[in-house]
Formats: structure tokens, sequence, C-alpha cells
């Protein structure tokens, strides 16, 4: 069974969001997520200044197996991206609630938070797939 | 171990040795088999640097017995057994059917004009032994199919020294000096010098109930267990076919870069196909199978639409390969496609520039494109 701490909030497209205060979260993937994926070999991100929203598939995480979108959880401002990602995309794999990490976003409604997933509510997402 | 003919059909003997070095499982044609054991790219790079081991029990084995064995794979194969002369020399080739379609690819060893040992793939199993057995009708040949025997295939740059310091004083000497494509049987141990990877190595057929022993103590002699995953990148690299990908019942040995495993040279040989693929030889239309190389990011996927000045060809292998830090694939495209062109692929709506070159990117840990 996958690791899904419960301090983080979740979308059913298993992106994880973590709230860091001043209405800035950072986003990546899960873990079940990378464990289906397989070893990542390349990891496409957004720009730091582009305006996301809530669904737009900002983002490519290409591993061994396929491409897959992924998709933003909230609407805002990209405010940062991990650049470690372009040399070694194998930390999404490794780490991907820490040192994967994909990007950070400056929210424009900080109650869309309440709108995403509990850990105990992406686990059952996970159980229905 | 119990009876291995007990086994659930669709798990090698290996499998509990697969769960217990932490598997994950996926079908395969019917086999529950390992796609790896956490990173398939931490089993690739073992295989390049140091050794890796395969289970490949699933795979055919067929002995061809019998006084018209060597006159029956004359007729079978589309390479000419008859240039086998010594014993244990091994054979890589294809049988096709009368339209010259592909039907499998194929391992032939040749122990004598009476005696010979087929390894073909599991995934055509069912349609190859009903093919060799309708093929068979008016030779003089027994075909036995060898379900009681596994696989283990140990390949890499250390592999035949790793190997080496489990064997017996008699198998040792039986393996000296053993050039690529041959084998050997050495006690229990079916030894060839074949693999699927590019590199150096065994491939070694046992009695089943030996092989979790075998595998246990390639385990600790420092072999990493790798899953089809890396076998599939591997044999990519190296530019070597994957049956059902590169090639099928409706595709030309000559449209699938194995018109080097076709005989020519014995014009009274009259093999199966010879007819349709001599035609095509002559006219010289039939598209080819190349290497596309893409050095920017992205991944060629299999499937994929090739955009060339001369037409549309199609990628029929395509994968990241984690030797060269780049995608490379194999494609199918006209004829008229010429090494170091660059063409364009078209990846998740954009087209791509590729460049074209020999189906054959990494050999031997290097890099050869």
């Amino acid at each position: 069974m996958s690791n899904i701490p419960s301090e983080l909030k979740y979308a059913t497209s298993h992106e994880w969001v973590r709230n860091e205060g001043d209405g800035i979260v950072t986003v990546g993937i899960t873990e079940h997520a990378q464990e289906l994926l397989g070893d990542m070999v390349f990891v496409e991100l957004p720009e730091v200044g582009d305006t996301v929203s809530t669904g737009d598939d900002c983002a490519v995480a290409e591993s061994v197996k396929a491409a897959s979108d992924i998709y933003a959880p909230v609407t805002g401002e990209i405010v940062e991206v991990n650049e470690d990602l372009e040399d070694s995309p194998e930390l999404v794999n490794s780490d991907a609630f820490g040192d994967g990490w994909m990007f950070k976003v400056k929210l424009d409604d900080p109650a869309e938070l309440d709108a995403l997933l509990d850990a105990e509510g992406y686990q059952n997402s996970i159980d229905e797939e | 171990m119990t009876d291995v003919q007990k086994q659930d059909p669709n798990k090698t003997v290996l499998h509990a040795k697969h769960l217990e070095a932490g598997a994950k499982m996926v079908d395969f044609h019917g086999w529950e088999m390992p796609i790896n054991y956490g990173s398939q790219i931490e089993e690739h790079h073992a295989v390049r640097q140091d050794a890796g081991m395969f289970d490949v029990s699933h795979m055919t084995i067929v002995d061809i017995k019998g006084d018209d064995a060597k006159a029956f794979l004359r007729r079978l194969v589309i390479n000419d057994v008859a240039k086998l002369d010594v014993a244990g020399k091994a054979l890589y080739t294809g049988m096709c059917n009368p339209e010259g379609g592909v039907i499998d690819d194929l391992i032939v060893y040749f122990f004598t004009d009476t005696d010979y040992r087929l390894v073909v793939n599991s995934a055509t199993r069912e349609k190859d032994l009903a093919w060799l057995n309708a093929q068979s009708a008016d030779f003089d040949v027994t075909i036995t199919e060898r379900p009681e025997f596994a696989m283990i295939a140990v390949q890499g740059p250390t592999a035949k020294d790793k190997v080496a310091t489990l064997l017996n004083d008699a198998q040792k000497a039986a393996v000296e000096g053993m050039k690529p494509f041959f084998s050997v049987q050495a006690d229990d141990l079916f030894i060839a010098t074949t693999g699927y990877t590019g590199e150096a190595g065994y491939e070694i057929a046992l009695p089943a109930e030996q092989a979790a022993d075998l595998w246990q103590q390639l385990l600790d002699a420092g072999v990493k267990p790798c899953g089809l995953g890396a076998r599939d990148t591997l044999r990519l690299e190296a530019g070597m076919n994957l049956y059902g990908l590169d090639m099928d019942e409706t595709i030309s040995p000559l449209a699938a870069n194995m018109a080097w495993t076709i005989s020519w040279d014995d014009e009274d040989r009259n093999f199966v196909g010879k007819d349709v693929i001599a035609e095509q030889r002559a006219a010289g239309d039939q598209p080819k199978l190349v290497g596309l190389v893409l050095e920017e990011k992205g991944v060629l996927r299999s499937g994929l639409k090739v955009v060339t000045p001369h037409g549309e060809g199609t990628i029929t292998s395509g994968t990241f390969s984690p030797t060269l830090g780049h995608s490379i694939a194999m494609a199918r495209v006209p004829r008229a496609v010429k090494l170091e062109d660059t063409v364009q692929v078209e990846m998740r709506k954009k087209l791509v520039d590729v460049k074209v070159i020999k189906p054959s990117f990494v050999r031997n840990g290097k890099k050869v494109c």
C-alpha cells in the first residue's frame, strides 16, 4: 500500500498539494502515481509566471512506460518550478512527496484547497480505480 | 521442490523467487512475469555495467530429431542450417509463411545433422508448434517441446565470470573459450553464448527443479535480477527485433531488418516463403526497418507516425535509452529513406525532427550510433 501523508491534499488525478501558507501551495504527483508510471525519464514543467486553472494540463511526466499529463489541482500563478527535475527526473520516483515536487502555485482563491481530497478521500479514490 | 508438472502453467518455476526479490509482476501473453524489481533503469545499467539475470523460462524450447532433421529445417527457416557444421553452433533466423510473412524469429542450435534445438517465442508458442507439426508431415523427424526446462539469461560484462564461480571443473572446461553464438551441454546445464541484450553472457537451460537454486546462487554471486522492462530497453538499444512489434505474419523479413538472416547461397534450397521473398528482393520495393534517434526531450513510442519526403512510416518499437540518455526507436519507413537523413515523428500533436541510423544503438556497453 502506498504512503499517503495525512497533512497533504489530493486530486483524483494523483497530484498532491501542500499548503505552504501565504497563499502558496506546492504540487507534485503521489507515490501511487509514480509507482504506476515507473522510472521517470523526463519532466516537462510550466514556466514561472504562467497562470493555470484547475484541471489544466500544465506539466508532463514522461516515464519509461508512458507520457502522462499533470493537471493543475488549483487556479493561480506558477511562482516556482523544481529545476532539479531537469537533470534528475528520478527524484519523482525516489521522493515523490519531497524532493520530487514539481511546481508552486500562488492561489487565486485559498478556499479552493477545501475542495481537494484529504488522505482518506484519496485512498478511497485509488481503491475505486 | 515437488512435481513441476503440477505448477500453474502460467507461472514459471521461478515465480516465488521473483516475489521474494520484490518483483512487480505483470501479465505477459498469459505468463505472470516480473516487469521490474523496483527500477528498470537500474536493472538496465546493471546489465550494461556489471551483470543481470532474466527468467526466460516462458520461452519455448523445441528439439528436432530424426534422419530428416536437417532437410526439414532447410525447408522451414529462411537461413540455411547447412551452414552449421560445428557442434553447438547457433543461428538466428526466422520462419515464414508461404506469403513471405514472418511467423516467428528463433534460434537454431546445431548438434548433429539429426539433432537440433530451437528456441522460439512464448507468445507465439501454439501457432509455432502447430506450424512445425504441419510442416513436418513429409519429413522423418520428431518434434518435442521441452517444458521441463527452465531458462535463465545471465548478461553483462561480468556475467561469464560470475557464472564461472558456480560451475564445476568439467563445466568450466566446457565453456572455456566459447565464442558468441555457441552452446554446450555441461552436466545438467545447457549453456549458450546467446542473449537479447547486446552484452556478453549466457542463456542457461536447466531442469526446472534446479532453477530456483541456480537463481539463488547467481543472486549470491552479485547478479542483479532484471525484469521484462529492462529486457525491452536492452534489446532495443542492441537493435534486436521483438516479434509482434517489429515484425509479424504480415511483414516480410526484408522489411524487418532480417535480410541478413536469409540464405540465398543454395539456389536449389526451397524454403517456405522463398518465391514471394525472392520477388520482393528483386523488386526492391519493400519498406525497411531503421533506427531513429531523438536527442531532445520526449520518448518515441510504438505506433507513432513517421513523416519522410518519400512517404509515411511507423515506429514499431520506441523507448528511452538509459545508456544514451535520450529516446531511440525502430521504425518501418519507405526504402528510399537513407541513413543520416532527418525525418519527422508526430509526437503529442507536434512534428519533431529525428535522425535515421542503422537499427543498432549500443553494443557491449558502448554507443554505436
